[in-house]
């Protein structure tokens, strides 16, 4: 057993209003420069949707991802080392810039230059790319926002994969959601394996991914491995470049900018400890319904004495060990089993997790297209949400995602009845195997979300491995040599080596 | 008394005057070698000390996948070739590989094989072109640089195929010999290594002096990526990697 830290997420969707404040607020801090205008580190879907870039989710296409090869044994869905450095010269499977949106501007002078005329001036699209006027906007970053756009384009959605085609335009006028989507951080990412340079890397001591920006040529194999398509080419810096965590941030015990700013509070983040050693077995579970249930096995129990006793000799800081005992994280994902990886079919072992959303149970309940069982809405007579939240989060096993559903439902029946009736019903929550304090906490932490219930982050130790007073007047964070004295070790010019803070050495 | 005529210090003899034809020929064949080699290798390691942000493929395929497919793999595949075979055929000393095989054979071997290559990389390199100079998106964002190896590279792909006419005009491979003792020599710093060279039909001089060219511009633009190449991909253990701080310590 090796145990790791991670700082996890889980983002609850039954409280997403699509207001696209994670998506601005994440862009305006780390995407707003030439080459990134298309990239959106955290966006928001409407779903059913095709989503961005188009039809992500479609690995046959994309190639993102594992799989799993005769032998038991996982490989990247795009090859295994050959097959990807036989694609090194042209990349049969990277999307082009189209496949995310051509960006634009609009030619905001021109209202302030034109001369007079009958028309009333107007500021026409340009594109960023080719500088060229653009006469039809044809794709955008939100282009299906609130179901927007062509039906017979949004029914593509590959999560419909089971769900009888005649079906579900009917069904679209009772069922919507939105899906916030960021890198997943996982546990056993393609990119890095897919990345031919060796700069992409997960740090030991929070579980964040990053790319090596120095040490990244830009062979853009990454995009093609992730299968979130989370991983962004900049055109014009030709280096790839990804969500960072808000790193800094993190560091510092502060939550990521999309956590941040959520209105909604439904962004929690909050460190999960898991047994490094056994990654590749989780992520190579036969069928991959069993996918979910092998990455809930190798979280570890942070109150557990021996876990304790181990994390401590693998180097978990102590705080860390006291946040992962409070991280909202584990107990959403862990003791009230109401968080899901997303598409944990990839094999990717994703550490964003998701609350499936109540809204298309509700609409359709109110909508009368559904049983009532005891006062509580009968979720499993409702097929299709069912089918489609599945098969977004449990890679197609509707038995969880109804049991939390139910949990969820619960927590309403039970508040309610304690706060309205001032009854405090006991068998609403045993009836969903959870205990009345259990959904009292539920309720605390998901529906009331206060602050520090939400974000139980623990700075991180840099001091255990950097003497920082050494570091003070160093050079900052920068691109290219900014204000150090070249990256490599050699001196090229005989002057005094400046102080400059130090990458992370890999380890494994 | 007339004072005898003042003494030329030692040293300052009038010089025989060189001949211009030499002179050029000792500048572009014994001196450039020695100059392109030295920029490229002292230049790459400026860059990638100082400048390791701007160490990259520069792949444009995001911006237009059309053309690139055939183009790139039919250019990359084809360039690969020919410097595999310049660099074995021109270094390999005549003494080594005459046991395998002889040099007539190996002259028609190089003239065919590489203009089965050289054909490749044309088909290539002219849809990487056409790509890049008329492609709105492509052109936009295109340096100078970008466009100018690229020309550069096509320019010096036609004058090696414009040598084959000429190779395939003589049979005894003295030219070939030439070419390699001329390529060795400038690793074996041999003294007047330009003379093996001086006298060759036009395409051959030409094809040299830009080729030495290319490894002088070489550190300017984004054939840095050439370097590289991730053939430590292949033997890295595993797929995953990770890494930590702990054992990062200051002195």
């Amino acid at each position: 057993m090796k145990i790791r830290a991670q700082i996890g997420k889980v983002l609850n969707l039954d409280k997403c209003i699509g207001c696209h404040t994670c998506s601005v607020t994440c862009k305006n801090v780390w995407t707003s420069r030439e080459g990134m205008e298309y990239a959106w580190f955290n966006n928001v879907e409407t779903k059913p949707g095709i989503g961005y870039p188009k039809d992500w989710e479609n690995q046959k296409r994309w190639k993102g991802g594992w799989e799993r090869v005769p032998g038991g044994s996982i490989r990247p869905r795009m090859g295994g080392k050959w097959r990807v450095l036989a694609k090194i010269f042209a990349n049969p499977d990277l999307p082009e810039i189209d496949d995310y949106y051509e960006p634009f501007t609009f030619d905001y002078a021109h209202l302030q230059q034109a001369g007079e005329s009958k028309a009333f001036p107007t500021a026409r699209a340009r594109s960023l790319i080719s500088g060229k006027r653009m006469e039809k906007i044809e794709w955008g970053p939100n282009w299906e926002e609130i179901l927007g756009g062509e039906f017979s384009k949004r029914s593509e959605d590959y999560n419909f994969e089971g769900v009888q085609k005649e079906i579900y335009g009917q069904f679209e006028n009772t069922f919507m959601m939105y899906l916030p989507r960021l890198c997943e951080h996982c546990l056993n990412p393609t990119c890095v394996a897919a990345c031919p340079s060796g700069a992409i890397y997960k740090r030991e001591e929070d579980g964040i991914v990053l790319i090596d920006q120095e040490a990244c040529r830009g062979w853009r194999m990454c995009v093609s491995g992730c299968p979130y398509k989370k991983i962004y080419y900049n055109w014009k810096s030709g280096k790839s470049e990804k969500c960072t965590f808000c790193y800094p941030r993190i560091e510092a015990g502060q939550p990521t900018v999309c956590s941040e700013t959520c209105v909604g509070r439904i962004r929690y983040l909050g460190v999960m400890l898991y047994d490094a050693d056994r990654i590749e077995e989780a992520a190579s579970a036969e069928s991959v319904e069993d996918l979910y249930q092998a990455q809930l096995d190798i979280f570890l129990d942070p109150n557990d004495p021996e876990v304790i006793e181990q994390a401590r000799k693998d180097g978990v800081p102590e705080a860390w060990l006291e946040a992962a005992r409070h991280s909202p994280v584990w107990k959403m994902a862990m003791e009230w089993k109401v968080a899901f990886p997303l598409h944990p079919e990839y094999r990717t072992l994703p550490m964003v997790w998701y609350v499936p959303p109540l809204s298309p149970i509700n609409a359709a309940a109110n909508a009368g297209q559904i049983s009532v069982n005891n006062n509580m809405p009968d979720i499993r007579s409702l097929r299709i949400p069912l089918k489609y939240l599945a098969n977004l989060l449990t890679a197609g096993d509707e038995e969880p995602i109804a049991v939390c559903l139910e949990r969820m439902l619960a927590m309403r029946g039970y508040m309610r009845a304690k706060s309205i009736d001032g009854v405090h019903n006991e068998s609403i929550a045993t009836d969903v195997g959870l205990t009345g304090a259990q959904i009292e906490e539920m309720y605390k932490i998901m529906a009331l979300a206060d602050y520090e219930d939400r974000f139980v982050i623990p700075t991180g130790h840099r001091e255990d491995a950097e003497d920082m007073f050494e570091e003070r007047g160093s050079c900052g964070f920068s691109f290219g040599n900014g204000c150090s004295g070249g990256s490599s070790k050699t001196n090229l010019f005989a002057t005094q080596t400046r102080k400059k803070l130090q990458t992370p050495t890999e380890v494994l | 008394m007339s004072n005898p005529p003042a003494a030329v210090p030692a040293g300052h003899e009038a010089l025989p005057s060189i001949p211009i034809d030499l002179w050029i020929n000792t500048f572009l064949f014994g001196a450039l070698p020695y100059i392109a080699l030295a920029v490229m290798i002292i230049g790459s390691i400026f860059r990638y000390d100082r400048e390791p942000y701007t160490w990259r493929a520069g792949s444009s395929q995001l911006l237009r996948r059309k053309q690139l497919m055939w183009g790139s793999n039919m250019f990359h595949i084809g360039i690969l070739f020919l410097f595999m075979g310049h660099f074995v055929g021109l270094l390999t000393p005549h003494s080594i590989y005459k046991h395998f095989i002889s040099a007539e054979a190996k002259q028609l071997v190089a003239i065919y094989a590489g203009s089965v290559a050289g054909l490749i990389c044309f088909a290539g390199l002219v849809l990487l072109m056409h790509r890049r100079f008329f492609d709105a998106r492509i052109r936009r964002n295109s340096a100078f640089a970008d466009n100018a190896i690229l020309v550069i590279l096509f320019v010096q792909l036609l004058l090696g195929l414009a040598t084959v006419p000429f190779s395939l005009a003589h049979h005894d491979a003295e030219v070939m010999l030439r070419l390699s003792a001329w390529a060795q020599g400038i690793f074996t710093f041999e003294p007047g290594v330009g003379r093996y060279v001086a006298g060759l039909d036009w395409p051959y001089q030409a094809h040299l002096v830009l080729g030495m060219l290319i490894f002088l511009l070489l550190p300017f633009t984004r054939l840095v990526h050439i370097f590289s190449a991730p053939v430590r991909y292949i033997w890295r253990g595993g797929y995953q990697i990770v890494r930590s701080r702990k054992d990062l310590r200051h002195g």
